[in-house]
């Protein structure tokens, strides 16, 4: 498999590789695939008309992961990718996914990961995706994910969703459905600077009894960049939903948060929080008295926030 | 050696000027334990954050181990070995109790050292060290944490304001066995806490008296504790839950 210097240390970014991960994987570099694996398990084609993959994960394939990061080092590139999971029944996976662009030319480079989940009966998945942007050039790097979740009964799944630098503009919709018994857990981390623009929306249908939905984002908007957090959670059935947007807004940063319920049903338990704020003066006080600059305060404080 | 000359702190209010502190003058000795008392309002916790530089002087001078430390800012104080403890702990979300001690200890200390700083304050290290410092711990549980990050500093000397304010009787209990401790540790350290509470006058060398922004009386304990026993500068411990 050949990847360069670049490529690598993007693909440490996204998804912490050092090496040729372990399972099943499909590495896309530059809009076209560059290396891919499959197991008894986990089987990944290509769409006919080569629009994305199809990964299929056979009824009760436990402690298997699949990693699916997409690096783009050429300047100018624009490609819209269609990644469709298809999870049996009773499995525990692991799916990681992620973009890391590098723009060091003058034209914009976009990627628009689309990704669909169909989760079987009584599955667990945990889908971890972190977004990178690096390059000193004055083209953009934009990433507009599309992430749709179908939850069949007793599925659970957790979402880690992670963009925390070089990302020019972002415009991430998160849909999900969930029937009876099936529960998500979604928590985001979200770092914008310069003047960046981020923009997460997420609709969850609560669709089924007892089914549950945590959504929950952290985000710190620095310089002049602006974020708009925007979850809708909708019950339908004797349900229960939190949603939480916790931000931190420094120098010039903006961010607009507009948690949202729709209650159908009159078990639908829905909560939502919001809070924004700059750094209090007594968490920076605190930190200069164990010794540390008020610079270096700031950091440890993001850092853990964002943790 | 930590000498105070004629500090003085003023702020500006609605009403004009307002004298906090007022030329007050006073040596601490090093390897003393020193407890300043008097009533509410009287400047006593404006004075420990002069001394950890969280506020400037208006005048006067402050000397720490021969240096004159006035114009030195919170984080050089700090790196001099001077420590403070908040009278109400901060909380700091996503930042575990691990995390807030190995800023304190300056390195990355391991594990097993963090939790024998735990275990000084009487916390079960197991369940405390990755928890986070956020609003799910208690008063006391915070408390003894805030205690724990002074113990990893190693610090010349700590400066505790008011370190039985809003915990309960039990955590109080403990608190004055931790200080009992730090006291008879054989380690290099001054301390000086503000406080009213009896139990804590009782361990003290020197006990102070600050009121209106001047210094009332001063002298070994056993020269002034008889005399403001019962009063409102030496309460007893349950005065304080009425």
């Amino acid at each position: 498999m050949n990847i360069d210097t670049i490529q690598q240390r993007l693909l440490e970014e996204v998804a912490d590789l050092h090496d040729v991960p372990e399972g099943a994987y499909n590495l896309r570099a530059n809009g076209k695939s560059i290396g891919r694996n499959t197991t008894a398990n986990i089987d990944i084609q290509s769409k006919p008309d080569g629009s994305g993959i199809d990964i299929r994960i056979k009824d009760g394939t436990t402690n298997e992961s699949v990693h699916i990061p997409v690096v783009l080092s050429e300047s100018g590139l624009k490609e819209t990718v269609y990644n469709d999971f298809f999870i049996g029944e009773n499995c525990d996976v692991l799916i990681v996914a992620g973009c890391g662009i590098d723009n060091c030319g003058n034209q914009d480079s976009q990627h628009n990961g689309i990704h669909r989940f169909y989760v079987g009966k009584n599955s667990r998945v945990r889908y971890v995706e972190k977004h990178y942007g690096s390059g000193d050039g004055s083209g953009k790097r934009i990433l507009d994910p599309v992430t749709e979740v179908y939850q069949e009964e007793g599925s659970t799944v957790e979402m880690e969703m992670a963009q925390i630098k070089g990302v020019d503009s972002t415009e991430r919709t998160t849909l999900a459905e969930l029937k009876e018994g099936a529960k998500l857990v979604v928590r985001e981390r979200l770092m914008t600077h310069g003047e960046q623009h981020a923009l997460s929306v997420y609709k969850v249908c609560l669709n089924g009894d007892g089914s549950s939905a945590d959504v929950v984002s952290r985000s710190v908007a620095r310089d002049t960049s602006y974020q708009k957090f925007d979850a809708c959670i909708v019950g339908n059935a004797a349900c229960s939903g939190h949603t939480e947007c916790d931000s931190i807004i420094m120098d010039s940063g903006r961010i607009l948060a507009v948690p949202s319920l729709e209650a159908n049903n009159i078990d639908a338990a829905l909560v939502h929080e919001a809070a924004i704020g700059k750094i209090a003066g007594d968490q920076l006080i605190k930190l200069m008295t164990l010794g540390l600059t008020e610079a270096e305060a700031e950091e440890q404080i993001i850092n853990g926030f964002l943790k | 050696m930590l000498e105070l000359n004629n500090i003085s702190f003023n702020i500006d209010d609605s009403d004009g000027k307002t004298e906090i502190i007022r030329d007050i003058s006073l040596v601490v000795p090093d390897n003393k334990f020193v407890v300043i008392t008097g009533p509410n309002g009287g400047g006593k916790s404006t004075l420990a954050r002069l001394i950890a530089g969280i506020h400037p002087l208006s005048s006067g001078q402050i000397v720490f181990d021969g240096t004159d430390i006035t114009d030195k800012s919170i984080t050089e104080r700090a790196r001099m070995g001077i420590g403070f403890a908040f009278q109400q702990p901060v909380r700091f979300k996503g930042l575990t109790v691990l995390d807030l001690l190995r800023i304190a200890s300056g390195s990355r200390i391991s594990v097993s050292e963090a939790c024998d700083y735990l275990s000084e304050v009487g916390l079960c290290a197991k369940e405390y060290i990755d928890r986070e410092v956020n609003s799910s711990l208690s008063g006391g549980e915070l408390k003894r944490i805030e205690i724990a990050t002074i113990l990893a500093r190693d610090v010349k000397l700590a400066v505790f304001d008011e370190p039985e304010a809003g915990i309960d009787l039990w955590s109080f209990n403990n608190l004055i066995r931790i200080f009992e401790k730090m006291r008879q540790s054989s380690k290099n350290r001054t301390i000086l806490v503000i406080s009213h509470q009896e139990r804590i006058l009782n361990i003290a060398d020197e006990i102070i008296v600050l009121a209106d922004g001047k210094i009332l009386k001063q002298g070994s304990r056993d020269a002034i504790l008889p005399d403001i026993i019962g009063t409102q500068y030496a309460s007893g411990v349950c005065s304080r839950m009425e």
